[in-house]
């Protein structure tokens, strides 16, 4: 811990009882307790080994479609299983993994933790959310059983209304995650407003929980829409109601209008927790306090606002008018303002900062190189006119994953390496974990960055075969994918062999100051031993007796 | 693949071959002058402190400064600034891509699953090609018949989704004579990434005497045929090599018996594959899904017999 710093919780913890051996890991038995539990950090737990599955599944369907790109033409897939591969590993990595993984798993670990609360507001809801989760993942995959769907994750009419696939299935799994999603945020904002501890004011919280918050706002005002569209799709397909199918007298264009009114502000309930994440990491292990928490919390609040005007940027080219394309690049590069801020901000928290380079900050590192590309490409998508050339090609799949993998997975992954000893009590490798570390940021980059090249290049995105000039590309692409999916092999290796290996661990292993680290590790079940009073803040890593 | 290749002529981009590519890729090249200086003044403090401030004991004392509102302002400021510069660098090219010239000519484009049919005033239908005269602004308007596509030229660098139930145009002039490729860029299906065409640009007075005669050159029926099979995209659903397609493959079927979805069998003589191409849903392969589309109207009786001779060719 640096020298210095305020330092009231000399102790292994100063609020977690763990005299008596029990923590909330062991304090009760059996596969009933867990699925029962209104626990808050097993449920955290569940929703993390849920939400890690569907990661695999994803990204086991990636390297598989990445393997049948290495050669123009037929490998292995017909082009029907190619369509439906891309369609499920998005579909699996948008709704069952990306949204729900950060708010899901840590979120609902370490919100009632960070405000001092034993739990979120209401218990009860937030196990309703997993079994809402589950049933939703049963659905999904019962598409498979029952023929497949091949519309792309994005299900636009007229393709998903009349074709053959399992489209109502897997919508309607959708449907069911969204009301599991809303509920996450419910109950996090009740939790944020209600249960903070005393002292822990709103510029005393981690600025996680600005980035949570943020999310949930987002995830209670834009979910409906998707349920409202999800629906009125699921009634054109099954009763023809003549919404989208211009055959019917419906409007396609008016499905993408209502998906993108919720999908564009999802992309932010992907990336803000992400970007929350991030500045615990840094500011930890770098021991210095974070520059700018105000400008950081505050663009938080606004990309959630603006985030919600920004959807017509998907569709300048999907036959909307010259003007609302117009107004909608204009509000684009504004979203792109408080982004930049915060990366801004971040690599001033390094200056003169003591920067430790654990795994969890190689993480954070890594996050900053990728998500400033995955930022500096968007404003080539903004621009109306390069957007008309670069739109629906590789360069799009390229920025977006290096903004979703590059941006949400990797801080996710440092934020699990980070919180890991928290939630399991014991250390992993730290050797392992950064060897792992550089092999998914240099797989990361090998299969992500050629796609820009593509893509600007003109090779078009959900292509099952191609024209032979692409070929050296995609076959550099592919190789890519399988360093990063060795990278993310390695990773899961080395967490979930310190689980029996890894050695026990403190309370706090890495000298943080907010409150989940001044309890046990693996915390007892009512998270602290008494409530918790804030006494100084969660970056407060000042000299002792200096004036700040 | 039947199209023809995309020549690129840097790291990046495809050759600019359209009188908007120019415009479109000065904007590309601000964008990417962006993004690489502010590539570096994220990335040189970060290194620089990376290394500089690197954890040398416990007792390090860390700087206190959490704000100023100097930088703050100043950091803001710049990037909303530049930001709102690209914004309107984006806009011009976008503008003047939305507003075809009066005199433009103009070409009815259908897209339909797997295929693009160009039509021209003058009755001329033209599958899978597009042939424009080289420095003449050519209009397209664009129709689907079935779900979402889009018509995308990259050396053109021009995009537009082909929406069912309305009519969607764009425009461009081409600068060389050459041949390029359309590619679909919207989802749609099966035959999505075969959903190919070609650009022909023609010296103007090529293009004339084409428009007259069309493409008919004096080959033998089976030649033209095959020429007919690549331009509709025929293989996109029908191989011919023995394999499975979405639809039935062509090879030896000509005299092939072949029994149908209502039980009854056919053999595929002429009049039979006549049908099968014009109300192509008549009499469908068991086994198969009756979802090709109707050519009756838009072939014409010549080119129905090409094919046939085609057909026949493929034992």
């Amino acid at each position: 811990m640096a020298q210095g710093a305020i330092t009231d919780t000399t102790g292994p913890a100063g609020y977690g009882d763990a005299s008596s051996g029990k923590n909330y890991l062991n304090a009760e038995k059996g596969f009933l307790s867990w699925v029962t539990t209104v626990d808050h950090k097993r449920i955290g737990m569940m929703y993390l080994a849920s939400v890690l599955t569907a990661f695999l599944l994803g990204g086991l369907m990636a390297l598989v479609l990445r393997l049948e790109l290495m050669k123009p033409g037929k490998q292995f897939l017909t082009a029907d299983q190619y369509n439906q591969a891309f369609t499920l590993h998005g579909a699996l990595m948008v709704f069952l993994f990306i949204i729900p993984a950060i708010p899901g798993s840590l979120g609902n670990f370490l919100v009632p933790i960070m405000v001092g609360a034993k739990d979120v507001a209401f218990p009860k809801l937030n196990l309703l959310s997993i079994y809402l989760y589950w049933s939703g993942a049963v659905f999904m995959f019962a598409s498979l059983l029952i023929g497949g769907i091949d519309t792309g994750w994005t299900f636009y009419t007229p393709y998903s209304s009349t074709t053959s696939t399992a489209v109502i299935s897997v919508t309607f799994g959708a449907f069911i995650l969204g009301f599991s999603s809303i509920l996450t945020g419910l109950n996090f904002i009740v939790t944020i407003h209600k249960l903070r501890a005393p002292g822990i004011t709103w510029f005393k919280m981690p600025l996680l929980l600005w980035a949570l918050y943020a999310t949930s706002v987002v995830q209670i005002l834009a979910t409906p829409v998707l349920a409202i569209t999800l629906l009125l799709l699921i009634f054109e397909r099954a009763f023809s109601i003549g919404i989208f199918d211009p055959r019917l007298g419906g409007d396609p264009v008016l499905f993408q209008h209502f998906f993108w009114f919720y999908s564009h502000p999802a992309v932010y309930i992907m990336i803000l927790p992400g970007m929350g994440i991030i500045n615990e990491l840094i500011a930890v292990h770098a021991k210095r306090t974070v520059f700018g928490y105000k400008a950081i919390a505050y663009s938080s609040m606004a990309i959630a606002l603006i985030g919600f005007l920004v959807w017509g940027h998907h569709m300048f080219v999907a036959g909307q008018s010259e003007l609302a394309a117009t107004i909608f690049s204009f509000l684009t590069f504004l979203v792109a303002i408080p982004s930049g801020v915060k990366v801004f901000n971040w690599v001033s928290t390094l200056w003169k900062g003591s920067i430790s380079y654990t795994t969890p900050m190689m993480y954070a590192i890594s996050f900053l190189f990728l998500f400033t590309i995955g930022g500096l490409t968007g404003i080539f998508l903004g621009m109306l006119s390069v957007n008309m050339h670069l739109t629906d090609t590789y360069f799009v799949v390229a920025h977006f994953h290096y903004v979703m993998m590059g941006g949400t997975v990797i801080a996710f992954i440092g934020g699990l390496h980070h919180w890991w000893p928290k939630m399991t009590g014991r250390m992993y490798d730290e050797t392992v974990g950064k060897i792992a570390c550089a092999l998914v940021f240099v797989g990361f980059n090998a299969t992500f960055f050629v796609q820009f090249i593509l893509g600007s290049r003109g090779m078009p995105r959900r292509y099952y075969n191609y024209l032979d000039q692409f070929q050296p590309l995609h076959a550099f692409s592919t190789v890519g994918s399988w360093i990063l999916g060795a990278g993310l092999v390695l990773v899961a290796w080395n967490l979930i062999r310190s689980i029996t290996k890894g050695a026990i661990a403190p309370a706090n292993p890495w000298g943080g100051l907010s409150l989940e680290w001044e309890t046990a590790s693996p915390p007892i079940t009512e998270n602290f031993a008494e409530t918790p009073i804030l006494k100084h803040g969660p970056y407060d890593y000042f000299p002792a007796g200096s004036k700040h | 693949m039947s199209a023809p290749k995309i020549e690129i002529d840097s790291l990046w981009l495809p050759k600019a071959s359209s009188t908007l590519a120019g415009q479109v890729d000065t904007a590309w090249n601000w964008a990417m002058a962006n993004a690489v200086v502010f590539f570096f003044i994220v990335m040189i403090p970060l290194g620089y402190f990376m290394v500089k401030y690197k954890k040398k004991s416990d007792a390090d004392v860390t700087s206190t400064l959490a704000h100023s509102t100097l930088i703050e302002t100043v950091w803001t400021v710049i990037p909303t600034v530049v930001v709102m510069a690209l914004f309107f660098v984006g806009l011009w090219p976008y503008l003047s891509a939305a507003v075809p010239p009066k005199d433009a000519f103009e070409v009815q484009v259908t897209a339909q699953k797997w295929a693009w049919t160009f039509t021209y005033p003058n009755g001329t239908v033209s599958p899978g090609k597009l042939v424009v005269p080289q420095g003449r602004p050519v209009k397209l308007v664009m129709s689907s018949t079935d779900v979402i596509h889009s018509f995308f030229v990259p050396e053109f660098r021009i995009k537009q989704d082909v929406v069912p139930g309305m009519y969607t145009t764009m425009w461009f002039e081409a600068k060389d004579v050459e041949e390029t490729a359309v590619l679909c860029t919207e989802y749609c299906g099966t035959g999505h990434s075969e959903m190919l065409a070609t650009v022909q640009v023609l010296a103007a007075p090529a293009f004339d005497q084409w428009l007259e005669a069309g493409d008919d050159k004096n080959l033998p029926p089976a030649e033209k045929g095959k020429a007919l099979y690549g331009q509709w995209a025929c293989g996109s659903c029908h191989p011919i090599d023995g394999t499975r397609g979405v639809g039935p493959s062509l090879k030896g079927l000509y005299g092939r018996n072949e029994e149908l979805t209502d039980g009854s069998s056919v053999k595929a003589d002429e009049n039979y594959l006549r049908e099968s191409i014009l109300v192509s849903t008549a009499k469908v392969v068991k086994g198969f899904a009756p979802v090709m589309p109707a050519f009756q109207g838009q072939i014409k009786d010549a080119q129905v017999d090409a094919l046939i001779a085609y057909i026949k060719a493929l034992q």
